[in-house]
């Protein structure tokens, strides 16, 4: 178990060639007696968006908050640009990691949650700069002005000196991805981005993410909606009761499920 | 409905405004009843108060500003904001404490709380003056080793230190409580997304957390705050004697005259109670912020902004520029997408 063992390809055809950003390997979570994960290998290619779907408790989100180590995972590694994250082994043994190294770790690591959590005490303009003046120790002039660069990048440079709590969800949703892109982070994590939204505001926060990935970012996104997958997703990874049902290409997967579980979780979404 | 809707539209397409209506409002004459008793009560009390002469109006007159009098306020004031910092740093630590990983930190936390929430203010006040016959001097220095500074605490304000320290960690108990309450009232969501930017644990409490609890925290703590001014007046039990209570009780002693000078007292209280409240509206003000959805933006340009109307959004040259305080003035233009690809 030293040696990490290659992890087998979910899909060949149709992937990029660049490197692994994201190699999970083997991981298995328990909350308590629940077995959550059982066992997941994925990898996700530097510049790809890979899609996570299934059925609610099927341990996708969980799987998602192990990626920065919002959870500790119970077995198994995950490599994030080759660093193991939260851990650090020597001599065959796994040390935790410090906080400080952990917070490190994450710096590189967006992520956008289910239900916003922007600050609620700071305007837009100054959720975004946070992370870059607190984290970073930029300066708050420089830290303003690529905020706002960002703010107008989500088309919210208007609501800028709003507070949270007079941003409509959508507004909210796509302040805090400009919070998280902040920080240049090599990888973005999203969670079910627009479950919390109402349906007309969706249409926002996916273009903001299409954008996103269109200009090359690294994706893991959490989500519901299909049709965002079939048009920016590389890879479609259906998991249910904690595993890994099927993966592939999107639009593979949706039009031709090979398993029964996915063929009856897509016809109730599609 | 759809139909009313339509018509209502219709009707003001037309140009002709809709007929808004003008009822006649329900009588309530058990309101004026009830307003008419009070102010007859309050006409009596004034008339009382104005016309007995046992109150001793002259009395108040001459005292209100006495010399003592007006130093007690000082010490009691003093007594007041000196053992609410104490119990405030006090009570952080402790909420903090409570919330910890370590199990000892947590019981101590609890223990401390326990203990001087259990006890009676007088009591604790007693002992704390006994303390000052324990240790006449205060040091500061190197524990078993060499004093730096020494204080020789002396009568009559050898009380004061055993008085805040009295005060201050009985109030610490209850303040504690008051801030677990305020962390716990912050959504765990802030602390995760502040954890997944790579924040530090203190600087997620200090920044994330407490701003956001403090509009839960403050309001209790105010009102801590004006029981602890009257509070005070048991600091005879260390003892200390120059405070507003114990000042005008020995000048009624001195004059046989106790009402006027109850009435000195608790003009005081009342004035300074009144202060705290002028302070504790903006400590809430300030941190409200962000909470009171639907206020304007308090940013100028951002106001400016929404004057300009509506332009569809990405493509505005934006209204950042005119309030901010960017030196060499950049402006925000629409960048493109491609510009954090790589």
């Amino acid at each position: 178990m030293s040696a990490p063992a290659q992890p087998k390809p979910a899909v060949v055809d149709g992937r990029r060639d660049t490197k692994e950003l994201v190699r999970i390997e083997g991981v298995h979570k328990y909350f308590g007696d629940h077995h959550v994960l059982r066992g997941i290998d994925m990898t996700v290619r530097q510049g790809e968006v890979a899609v996570l779907i299934g059925p609610s408790g099927s341990g996708k989100s969980t799987l998602l908050r192990c990626i920065n180590h919002l959870e500790t995972i119970s077995a198994g590694r995950i490599f994030v640009d080759d660093e193991l994250i939260g851990y650090h082994e020597r001599g065959g043994k796994l040390h935790e990691l410090h906080l400080k190294e952990i917070a490190r770790q994450r710096r590189n690591i967006g992520m956008v949650f289910q239900r916003f959590n922007l600050f609620g005490h700071k305007t837009a303009v100054e959720n975004v700069m946070e992370a870059p003046v607190q984290v970073k120790g930029q300066g708050k002039a420089a830290a303003r002005r690529r905020a706002l660069e960002l703010l107008d990048r989500v088309g919210l440079s208007e609501r800028a000196y709003h507070y949270p709590a007079q941003l409509s969800g959508g507004q909210q949703q796509r302040v805090a991805i400009a919070r998280a892109l902040a920080m240049d982070p090599e990888l973005m994590l999203f969670d079910e981005p627009t479950s919390a939204l109402d349906p007309e505001l969706v249409g926002d926060v996916l273009n903001v993410m299409k954008d996103l990935a269109r200009s090359g970012m690294t994706m893991v996104v959490v989500t519901h909606e299909i049709g965002f997958a079939r048009e920016v997703g590389d890879t479609l990874t259906f998991m249910d009761g904690g595993v890994v049902v099927e993966s592939g290409h999107p639009r593979e997967v949706i039009a031709n499920p090979q398993h029964e579980r996915t063929k009856g979780f897509l016809s109730r979404v599609l | 409905m759809v139909m009313t809707a339509h018509k209502a539209e219709a009707a003001t397409a037309q140009g002709g405004a809709p007929e808004l209506i003008k009822a006649v409002p329900v009588r309530h004459p058990g309101r004026w009843v009830g307003a008419a008793v009070i102010l007859l009560l309050v006409a009596l009390g004034i008339q009382s108060l104005a016309t007995n002469p046992q109150f001793h109006w002259e009395t108040v007159a001459l005292y209100i500003l006495d010399v003592n009098v007006v130093r007690g306020v000082g010490w009691t004031l003093l007594l007041t904001v000196l053992s609410m910092v104490l119990a405030i740093v006090l009570a952080v630590l402790l909420a903090v404490m409570r919330q910890s990983d370590n199990p000892i930190f947590r019981w101590s936390s609890w223990v401390w709380v326990w203990f001087f929430r259990g006890t009676p203010v007088y009591t604790q006040l007693l002992f704390w003056g006994l303390v000052t016959v324990l240790y006449p001097t205060m040091s500061l220095g190197i524990p078993f080793g060499p004093a730096l500074v020494t204080w020789v605490l002396e009568d009559p304000t050898r009380g004061f230190i055993p008085a805040v320290l009295g005060l201050g960690l009985n109030e610490s108990a209850y303040l504690a409580e008051i801030f677990r309450a305020g962390l716990k009232s912050v959504d765990k969501g802030q602390a995760e997304a502040a954890e997944a930017l790579g924040m530090s644990r203190g600087k997620i409490m200090w920044r994330i957390i407490l701003p956001q609890a403090m509009r839960v925290i403050v309001p209790p703590t105010g009102n801590e705050t004006i029981g602890m001014l009257k509070t005070t007046s048991l600091v005879l039990a260390v003892p200390f004697t120059l405070d507003l209570t114990f000042v005008t009780n020995s000048l009624a002693n001195r004059t046989y005259l106790p009402i006027p000078l109850l009435i000195v007292a608790a003009t005081w209280y009342l004035v300074i109670t009144s202060i705290l409240m002028v302070g504790q509206h903006y400590i809430e003000k300030h941190y409200g912020k962000g909470i009171e959805s639907g206020a304007p933006p308090v940013n100028p340009a951002a106001a400016k902004a929404a004057a300009a109307g509506t332009a569809p959004t990405g493509t505005a040259p934006t209204g950042v520029e005119p309030g901010e305080a960017i030196p060499g003035g950049p402006t925000v233009t629409g960048k493109d997408i491609e510009e954090s690809g790589r």
